[in-house]
């Protein structure tokens, strides 16, 4: 069936099955492989990406689902050549290393920070209770989040 | 992974979905969040031939109070009733469940009508229904039906849905008394399923006494258990440590967990002791009021 999906602000229209996954329409679909397959069977969250605002694990949302809906991925965090200030943090501090799970992670705390722009450390280890890294043992992505929203409010 | 080929229609409204549904009787399988249906299917445990997504029918989305209970619908997300006011002010246990279901992305997807009709012995959310006395709304092309969770639940990811029903609603009673609850779950990690959880739930009447007692229990049966044995004993007794001690012998005794990664029976049934004392304990402090 044919779907619409407007990702990052442009609009992707496609004949899809109806078991087409999500994140194969970004990755492959939309050539957006900033969006990471991870476990592939949610629970890892590498896969994030923001459905309408909300943070979801996009290898459980078939494509058909997301007709009509926004889309953001990493690639969408940017605006106008200037990072993101998650983005800009995660640099700063050192919030990734092999970077598989960092743009799960910096969606998760770029949507947090739109509710709450001073989250405490527990509020944020909260937020990305979903999102597994292997690396870093969260110290500075959680630092990265916080900062972050010092520095957008 | 992918799931094998089916059919997918989109409804805008109640009525075309039920519509859909009596259309396709055993082929039709209703698509809410999806957050247990999508990876069984990508795990190819579940094959229906046609889903019938209902995130369109955005008149099932309610979470509200109303003659004597609190209805959550449909299509309200995990996360949805995790931030619900109604649902801190009407039930604890239910308040207390809320953020221990899965994770944060999970729950921002995945619905508590569709936990409750997905019937996962180690889901969370029945053994809450089940101690609370809620009732589900299964709704057809031919009319409505309002179920006990206790004859909703049948076994092991089964329900008593005939083809062509959905469910629409899940009814919380209000509590008839001062009253308390919590639902305490051990997992290993965030989004692993319970290795126990146990909820409680307990009301009492003018004197201070048990008026009804509910006892809900999670991954330790082969259907999330009712211990109906320990809320019988309970009723009209003296709320206190004694009591809730006898509770939790009843519960280690009715329980049946298995021996797997997430550790042995025999641990399992201590901490179904444990919680069950520890439950009752934080529902009486609620109930009494000095929570």
């Amino acid at each position: 069936m044919q779907i619409t999906v407007n990702i990052n602000g442009a609009s992707e229209t496609r004949d899809v099955e109806p078991r087409r996954l999500l994140v194969d329409f970004i990755r492959s679909d939309a050539g957006l492989t900033g969006t990471h397959i991870g476990c592939d069977t949610s629970s890892c969250g590498a896969c994030t990406v923001l459905l309408d605002g909300r943070p979801v694990k996009s290898c459980t949302v078939l494509a058909v689902q997301a007709d009509g809906s926004e889309v953001k991925t990493v690639e969408g965090l940017a605006e106008g050549g200037e990072l993101h200030p998650v983005q800009a943090a995660f640099k700063q501090h050192h919030g990734l290393q092999c970077g598989f799970c960092t743009p799960g992670m910096m969606l998760v705390g770029s949507a947090l920070l739109e509710d709450n722009p001073d989250p405490t450390d527990e509020e944020v280890r909260w937020a990305i209770s979903g999102n597994i890294c292997r690396c870093t043992g969260y110290m500075n992505i959680v630092t990265a989040i916080q900062a972050a929203g010092g520095e957008g409010s | 992974m992918y799931p094998s080929a089916f059919d997918y229609s989109a409804p805008g409204s109640l009525e075309e979905a039920l519509a859909t549904l009596a259309e396709l009787g055993d082929e039709g399988r209703v698509l809410a969040g999806g957050q247990s249906l999508i990876p069984m299917m990508k795990l190819r445990l579940a094959s229906p031939g046609h889903l019938v997504d209902i995130n369109g029918v955005s008149e099932l989305a309610h979470i509200s109070e109303s003659n004597g209970h609190l209805a959550v619908g449909a299509l309200a997300r995990h996360a949805d009733v995790a931030s619900s006011e109604a649902v801190s002010r009407h039930n604890h246990t239910v308040a207390s469940a809320a953020p221990w279901v899965s994770d944060p992305l999970v729950r921002n997807r995945g619905t508590l009508c569709g936990s409750v009709a997905h019937c996962d012995p180690e889901g969370d959310w029945n053994s809450v229904m089940l101690a609370v006395g809620a009732s589900v709304v299964a709704r057809s092309s031919s009319g409505e039906r309002v179920i006990p969770i206790t004859d909703f639940v049948v076994d092991f990811f089964t329900n008593s849905l005939n083809p062509g029903e959905m469910v629409t609603e899940v009814r919380i009673p209000a509590y008839g008394g001062p009253a308390g609850g919590a639902y305490l779950k051990l997992e290993r990690k965030v989004g692993d399923y319970a290795t126990v959880g146990v909820a409680t739930h307990l009301v009492l009447d003018a004197s201070g006494n048990v008026a009804e007692a509910g006892l809900g229990l999670t991954a330790v049966y082969g259907h999330n258990l009712k211990v109906t044995e320990a809320e019988e004993m309970m009723a009209g007794q003296t709320p206190g440590p004694e009591l809730f001690a006898e509770a939790a012998a009843i519960a280690a005794r009715a329980c049946d967990p298995d021996d797997n990664v997430r550790g042995p029976a025999e641990y399992k049934r201590a901490v179904v002791a444990e919680y069950t004392r520890r439950g009752f304990a934080q529902a009486l402090t609620l109930a009494r009021g000095e929570g």
